[in-house]
């Protein structure tokens, strides 16, 4: 039978590194300057794909929307048994919230035959689960959110396993669906040997043309072109290329992608100082614990 | 979208489940009356449902002046397809200037449906929320009465004020605990409007074939002790200590994100911007760094001790009394000297 899926998947900051440093005026991220990893519930959608594939059979496509380093994770996808990586980067999607990345990325996805469309649940750095609903809307195909676990799919249906909270749910919906993945629903798996070697060679037609100056250093552009577009040939008879997409392949409607279209803008970024009134140092020992909860009993907080 | 409209309402979107009101909504109204207040426009709620016409009564003790009520037995289920496309109508019916939501799991799967829809900005998991003017940089024009979305961001280093300026209604999703409950006035009275919005079967992709919730495994917003682990403590071995601490105190076990991911204990414990926001009499902090996602969930606790041997961990700079020890040292100390002063279990 063979199902298509795509995933869509994010580089992200390592938001657990990040320091005032790498922020812009405006107060949006300088993303290039920080070291990005491939979003850990993406991974877990992607999962979900590869155990479909292996289960029934099919065809896997990634998107990643991102800087030209998004071509990493693109290719950590095919190194896990991705069958087709594309890239979609254009200036022009700079500053993009929710609402606009998932125009983008619905002008991408709708560029493809699909039956199921996998999203993480969230990325760590935004944090808003938003993309993957708001492209469902944009798709016009059901959504099944907090996926933790997909039950069954038979023909055009499919049974999944939502967690809603303190509990579960278990619902069916008929194909095309898009479903958001859960960190917990399974263990990504490692990529394999095998297929690290054959794609750590896939390049993205702007790695390709760096690639190329950086072997050419006295090449003029003409021949620099030239070299990149035959290497980018044979890279597509071998199956290495990352397709790469800008927002013209798209056909994007520009007043829908970046900042111009994002209705959500920031107004003001703030460190946060949060002082108590009034403060004291409690030495680690006997003595000076046994104070602090005398205190705390004399005055009713502990009863 | 809609147009800029001033004198549009604030709405609170009334999620109920099975004929009950879920928390965060009601919580919510307490802020939406004050933001109506400042704006100068009234205070609505939309209820969905079959049978809730109750609800909207409720809603109206709790604040609202208006209840836009959508009843119909295909609204009996919390469905994504058919909860937006009520929304959605509704909205672009009364333009309303503001639209509240829980971030629940139906909230966080409904919002960006409808904000995809309406095509207006939406911002999730919202801190708080004012009232305020901004500026454009380009042309120095001056938007004012904005709904200022407030919540922290990038890693926790830093809290960002989101604005919408023109793509409205302008939407946050705001998680349980963030507004405190309000007193519910049983002598309010306000205006039932009942709507009716087309519904069929297609607009019910999703055939629920079955739930279970369990009920919540602690109350963290009715403790008034609380004792909270995070990644500090190690293990959930030794997360053993904070239950011994809890238990000796009568206090409610919890955690930060950190520990709940590392599986030192269920996410029903966890404090902060994505778990639960509490206020309790005291909030003890064992090996919590404090990153600000957390702070904001438990910054209002009265009295604040926080334990951690690193110096510079930011909780501190909170704390009513610092410990800067280890924690598997100094939490023994502390259950010993709680036991000897005779405090009831």
């Amino acid at each position: 039978m063979g199902y298509n899926c795509v995933v869509l998947i994010k580089q992200v900051p390592d938001t657990k590194r990040i320091t005032g440093d790498v922020m812009n005026d405006d107060g949006t991220v300088k993303r290039s300057a920080l070291p990005a990893i491939f979003n850990p519930e993406d991974l877990n959608a992607l999962e979900l794909a590869l155990e479909i594939k292996d289960r029934f059979g099919g065809h896997i496509t990634v998107i990643a929307m991102g800087l030209p380093a998004a071509s990493a994770i693109l290719r950590d996808s095919l190194f896990r048994g991705a069958d087709e990586a594309i890239l979609v980067t254009d200036r022009r999607c700079a500053a993009s919230d929710t609402l606009a990345t998932s125009y983008i990325l619905s002008c991408a996805v709708k560029k493809l035959d699909y039956d199921i469309v996998l999203c993480g649940r969230q990325a760590i750095d935004g944090d808003t689960a938003q993309v993957g609903p708001q492209l469902a809307e944009k798709l016009g195909v059901t959504q099944i959110t907090y996926v933790e676990e997909l039950i069954k799919l038979d023909g055009r249906t499919i049974t999944a396993q939502r967690n809603i909270g303190n509990g579960w749910q278990q619902v069916k919906a008929e194909l095309p669906v898009l479903v958001t993945i859960m960190g917990d629903a399974n263990s990504p798996r490692v990529a394999a040997a095998k297929k690290m070697m054959k794609y750590k060679k896939a390049l993205t037609p702007i790695e390709v043309e760096q690639k190329i100056k950086a072997e050419n250093p006295e090449a003029g552009e003409a021949d620099i072109k030239e070299l990149a577009e035959h290497k980018c040939d044979k890279l597509v008879e071998q199956g290495l290329l990352i397709k790469q997409w800008d927002l013209d392949v798209l056909e994007a409607d520009l007043n829908w992608c970046g900042q111009s279209g994002s209705p959500t803008k920031v107004h003001r970024i703030q460190s946060v100082v949060l002082a108590a009134k009034e403060s004291k140092e409690v030495e680690p020992n006997d003595k000076g614990i046994s104070d602090m909860i005398h205190e705390l009993i004399e005055e009713k907080t502990i009863a | 979208m809609i147009e800029v409209n001033r004198k549009g309402e604030v709405w609170v979107f009334a999620e109920q489940h099975n004929g009950q009101l879920e928390d965060t909504p009601i919580e919510l109204m307490s802020k939406a009356r004050h933001l109506a207040d400042i704006l100068g426009v009234q205070l609505a709620a939309a209820v969905l449902g079959d049978n809730v016409k109750e609800l909207a009564g409720k809603m109206i003790h709790y604040g609202a002046d208006k209840v836009y009520l959508v009843e119909d037995p295909l609204l009996g289920e919390y469905q994504t397809n058919s909860y937006a496309k009520v929304m959605y109508d509704l909205i672009h019916k009364y333009e309303p200037q503001i639209v509240l939501y829980g971030a629940t799991t139906a909230g966080r799967d409904l919002a960006p449906r409808i904000a995809s829809a309406t095509k207006a900005g939406l911002t999730a998991d919202c801190t708080d929320l004012q009232i305020g003017d901004h500026e454009t940089v380009k042309d120095k024009r001056v938007h004012k009465n904005l709904l200022f979305q407030i919540r922290p961001a990038f890693g926790g280093n830093i809290v960002a004020t989101i604005i919408n300026l023109d793509r409205w209604p302008q939407m946050a999703t705001v998680r349980e605990g963030v507004m405190p409950m309000p007193e519910a006035d049983t002598k309010r009275s306000g205006k039932i409007i009942e709507e009716k919005v087309e519904l069929s079967r297609q607009d019910l992709p999703l055939e629920i074939l079955g739930e279970h919730k369990r009920p919540k495994k602690v109350d963290l917003k009715a403790s008034r002790i609380i004792v909270a682990g995070g990644a500090g403590v190690g293990s959930k071995d030794n997360f053993k200590l904070i239950w011994d601490l809890a238990n000796c105190l009568g206090a409610a076990p919890a955690a930060t994100r950190a520990a709940v991911d590392l599986g030192f204990i269920d996410h029903d414990h966890q404090v902060g911007q994505t778990g639960t926001t509490v206020r309790p009499s005291l909030y003890i902090a064992v090996g919590i760094s404090g990153a600000i996602q957390h702070q904001a969930g438990m910054s209002q606790s009265q009295k604040i001790v926080a334990i951690n041997n690193d110096p510079d961990a930011p909780i501190l700079n909170i704390a009513h009394y610092k410990i800067v020890g280890d924690l598997n040292e100094v939490v023994p100390i502390m259950i010993k000297s709680i036991k000897e002063k005779g405090i009831k279990d």
